[in-house]
């Protein structure tokens, strides 16, 4: 019996609270931007936090605020930031940009580096090049360079290069369909996101004098990228370095590294770090945090970053006064600079 | 006058929460990274200590003790809390969205608390009135700012200051945590 009234009690109030609650909602009913209700109806609703905020009604809201990328949400993925970003009134190419793939050519192996083995007067055709003692070029896995991926693009956006007997693809035109891809005969194209910071350009996996014999652009595996990279993101398989981009900071030093530049790297958007000298305190983290010595200061005074910066910006999350900021930069990258040579300004 | 005063002191400093009780350790060790969300923290916890010891001794005195329930209690004032901290989120929402953006996350956060839940059992088990309950909260509250406005103290200077790995991060915040404690203990045999 007791425990029925007990039961009762409890679940009694349990229902006035709840009653109480469902009133005060209606009476206390704070107006919500409209904007932000729309956004919170675009996600999906989980509130799992994914994002970073304390639920899909925060991110939403920080979304409409600005404090939040529309493609923020990992679970919605792109659809969901389609729709915000209709919502807010956002170009949708932005969002896409950074994520759409297009097909890329993983050779450099022109006749200018790539030695052509014989003189070819057959069909004009990569596929039936190929089956002539496996194609003109010296390397067995370079392009072949006649342009069968050209002919089967419906977009005009693979372009030959005659004289060296190259192809190239004009990334902004490439809608990442996928055929060349199958077509080509040496498997040399690949699709890829637009925006890598960088990009491995040879797939020849073979390995030292076999790869320098035929080819002044491939990549023999010397390992020297993989002892450059300070976070562990590339490792050689295969005779190949894999750049595993979900550990690349993007400092870009495997290029830099690479004696035949067969790593790519996007030099023209990399970045620098700037400290503000009114925000630091001299905690010298940043300087702890730094790979490459290019911050240079001595403890409780103002740090400095110098330009032998990579911009992989793993201070900035360091920084407790949230003094460092990133930006592109502005002057070439300089190995041995020094505090005397204060070029960041 | 005089009892008011023991309680306080009993309150913020020789019966610490967090320091001698050990309650509510999660929004201490949680959000005492930064001074300014630990005051916020604080200022929250207070407001909820204070609002709950009130409302739970009304409930107590009201309902529960005339109808023999009191074996509820523990369940009945979560319930209540948890109510009670959401109308007064939504109030705060309507009345003062600028209240309501300082104390944010955090309200709803400390709802279920055991800082909370704690200082309403242990009000019913002092036999404290209802003036003296509403200062036992208070004094839980202010007790509980105290210390977590101390240790973040510690803790953002523990994070420029030059530690070996090991110790980087949780396991230095532990171990002061624990020192805070000890040295908290010299209060003992005050109250």
């Amino acid at each position: 019996m007791e425990i029925l009234i007990a039961g009762a009690s409890i679940g009694a109030l349990g229902l006035v609270f709840g009653l109480l609650l469902g009133y005060f909602n209606r009476v206390f009913a704070a107006p919500v931007s409209e904007r932000v209700l729309a956004v919170r109806e675009a996600l999906p609703g989980a509130n799992c936090g994914g994002c970073g905020f304390s639920g899909c009604d925060a991110f939403a809201a920080a979304v409409v605020d600005g404090a939040a990328s529309i493609s923020g949400c990992p679970v919605g993925g792109t659809s969901v930031a389609q729709n915000i970003a209709e919502i807010m009134g956002v170009s949708v190419e932005t969002v896409d940009e950074m994520q759409r793939k297009v097909a890329t050519v993983v050779c450099r192996g022109g006749t200018n580096y790539c030695r052509p083995k014989y003189n070819y007067h057959g069909v004009h055709d990569c596929v039936a090049a190929a089956a002539v003692s496996d194609g003109v070029k010296s390397c067995h896995f370079a392009c072949l360079g006649l342009g069968t991926c050209a002919t089967v693009c419906a977009f005009g956006a693979i372009r030959i290069d005659e004289r060296y007997q190259l192809v190239d693809v004009d990334r902004d035109k490439c809608t990442g369909c996928g055929k060349c891809v199958s077509i080509c005969p040496k498997n040399v194209l690949d699709l890829q996101p637009l925006r890598q910071p960088v990009r491995l350009l040879c797939h020849a996996n073979e390995r030292g004098r076999v790869i320098t014999d035929n080819c002044k652009a491939g990549c023999f595996s010397c390992g020297k990228c993989v002892e450059a990279c300070r976070f562990g993101a590339i490792e050689m398989v295969n005779n190949l370095p894999v750049i595993h981009m979900e550990k690349c900071k993007a400092c870009m030093m495997c290029a830099e590294a690479c004696p035949v530049d067969a790593i790519w790297a996007d030099f023209a958007n990399r970045l620098e770090a700037v400290i503000d000298p009114s925000k630091c305190i001299g905690c010298s983290l940043c300087k702890r945090a730094c790979q490459f010595d290019s911050i240079v200061g001595e403890r409780r005074q103002k740090h400095i970053v110098t330009n032998a910066c990579t911009g992989c910006a793993q201070c900035v999350e360091k920084c407790p006064k949230s003094a460092i900021s990133v930006r592109t930069r502005q002057h070439l990258r300089d190995e041995y600079s020094q505090m005397d040579a204060p070029a960041v300004y | 006058m005089k009892e008011i005063l023991i309680i306080i002191v009993n309150g913020v400093l020789v019966h610490n929460f967090i320091m001698n009780r050990f309650l509510g350790c999660c929004p201490f060790l949680g959000v005492s990274k930064q001074l300014e969300t630990a005051v916020s923290m604080g200022v929250a916890v207070t407001f909820v200590m204070t609002l709950a010891s009130m409302i739970t001794y009304l409930f107590n005195s009201l309902l529960l003790v005339p109808l023999n329930m009191e074996y509820l209690q523990i369940l009945a004032f979560i319930v209540v809390i948890a109510a009670l901290v959401q109308i007064v989120e939504m109030a705060l929402r309507k009345i003062s969205p600028l209240l309501y953006r300082a104390l944010g996350v955090y309200l709803p956060l400390i709802t279920t608390n055991c800082a909370v839940l704690g200082v309403t059992i242990l009000n019913v088990t002092n036999n404290y009135n209802l003036v003296q309950s509403v200062v036992n909260g208070f004094a839980g509250g202010a007790g509980f700012m105290l210390s977590i406005v101390l240790f973040a103290g510690v803790r953002e200077r523990l994070a420029l200051a030059d530690m070996p790995s090991w110790m980087d991060g949780f396991p230095g915040a532990l171990i002061t945590a624990g020192l805070m404690s000890v040295a908290f203990l010299g209060f003992a045999g005050m109250g």
